[in-house]
């Protein structure tokens, strides 16, 4: 026997008044699946389940969703990483509006990503060929780009749960620090200026969730600590 | 930008200094406070009214409340604007703290200086 017990969180605007558990039984064959293995086999009993994937190997960041009470990836999380009492429990990315079962309506997220303008600016003259940067200051990016802005960290981060509209969060200010970081970037003020307000980044108590659930393994709460030691620098 | 206006510094920045630095005083306050009732065992009302009447201690105390009531705007300010989500609710409480933080300040001069 090796039937795993899973309960998914389902809710249709269109036919719900309200959200719902549905329990599914999945059988195994004794092997250990990732999460979103045993979520495309529930789809073939119940086609109506709705959950975004799509490169199944923790590339495109689409599948992040709450395991057992944890962020994560499905596609690269073992159900043996995440079950609790022989069950498995799958709910959407917590702290944002969902739109149907499994998917959230991102757009609070990517909009505090955009408000850190996230690409180089320089407004000095470009060279013939390319901004070239010393081994060492591209080391400095390491631990920023990596990130694949799948939401796992700023939808486990309480700060974000109560002011995602004015709290930018740790995947959005993991990326404003990538861009202050960046030696051919040179709009460090304007940047450092649109996080000083006592929301956008002062926000973060360090509690650490981020960290804890990055898929990627990066840590949103050092590069908090460091733009704010930027701007203390700056303002002292 | 985010904006705000009863945030008490106005930046983040240094609302986040102000909460660390008072937070320093008071933690300093706090041993030193521990250790004299440590050394005194026997306290009675001469000596600890006669600690009182001393410019420095009057100085450190008076800082120590100015630290406590920034310490406890800032923080109480964070709280509401993380939890109270409907504005009247929110400024009532915040109004409500300033008021008691206003009253205790006042009170502590009185009590430094008045006996
Ligand atoms: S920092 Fe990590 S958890 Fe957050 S969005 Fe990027 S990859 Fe996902
Ligand atoms: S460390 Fe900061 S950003 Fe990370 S989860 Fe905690 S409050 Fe959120
Ligand atoms: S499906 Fe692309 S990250 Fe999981």
């Amino acid at each position: 026997m090796s039937n795993l017990q899973v309960s998914v969180y389902r809710y249709n605007p269109e036919t719900d008044s309200a959200p719902y558990m549905q329990e599914f039984q999945i059988d195994t064959q004794g092997r250990d699946l990732m999460v979103l293995n045993v979520l495309t086999m529930i789809k073939d009993q119940d086609s109506s389940l709705a959950f975004r994937r799509s490169c199944r190997e923790g590339v495109c960041g689409s599948d992040g969703m709450n395991m057992n009470g944890k962020n994560g990836l499905a596609c690269v999380t073992a159900v043996s990483e995440v079950i609790k009492d022989n069950k498995l429990v799958l709910r959407p990315l917590p702290g944002l509006p969902v739109m149907r079962d499994l998917v959230v309506d991102m757009g609070l997220f990517y909009k505090q990503y955009e408000r850190m303008q996230p690409y180089l600016q320089n407004d000095t003259a470009a060279p013939a060929i390319e901004r070239l940067q010393s081994p060492e200051d591209r080391d400095k990016l390491d631990g920023l780009y990596e990130c694949i802005l799948c939401a796992c960290c700023s939808t486990a981060c309480p700060s974000f749960w109560w002011n995602p509209d004015k709290f930018v969060g740790p995947a959005g200010l993991l990326q404003a620090y990538r861009f202050l970081a960046d030696t051919r970037d040179n709009a460090t003020q304007s940047r450092l200026a649109e996080l000083e307000d006592p929301f956008s980044l002062f926000r973060c108590r360090g509690i650490m969730n981020c960290v804890a659930v990055c898929p990627k393994g990066l840590n949103p709460t050092r590069a908090i600590g460091k733009i704010r030691e930027m701007l203390l620098s700056n303002a002292t | 930008m985010v904006t705000n206006i009863t945030n008490l510094g106005r930046s983040g920045l240094s609302d986040w200094l102000i909460q660390r630095v008072s937070a320093v005083v008071l933690a300093v306050y706090a041993v030193f406070m521990v250790a004299y009732l440590l050394f005194h065992p026997n306290l009675d009302y001469a000596t600890w009214s006669g600690l009182f009447s001393q410019t420095w201690m009057r100085i450190f105390s008076l800082l120590a409340f100015i630290s406590m009531a920034a310490h406890a705007w800032v923080g109480l300010w964070t709280v509401s604007t993380d939890y109270l989500k409907h504005t009247g609710a929110r400024f009532a409480f915040q109004a409500v703290v300033i008021f008691a933080i206003f009253v205790f300040l006042v009170w502590g001069v009185q009590v430094l200086w008045g006996a």
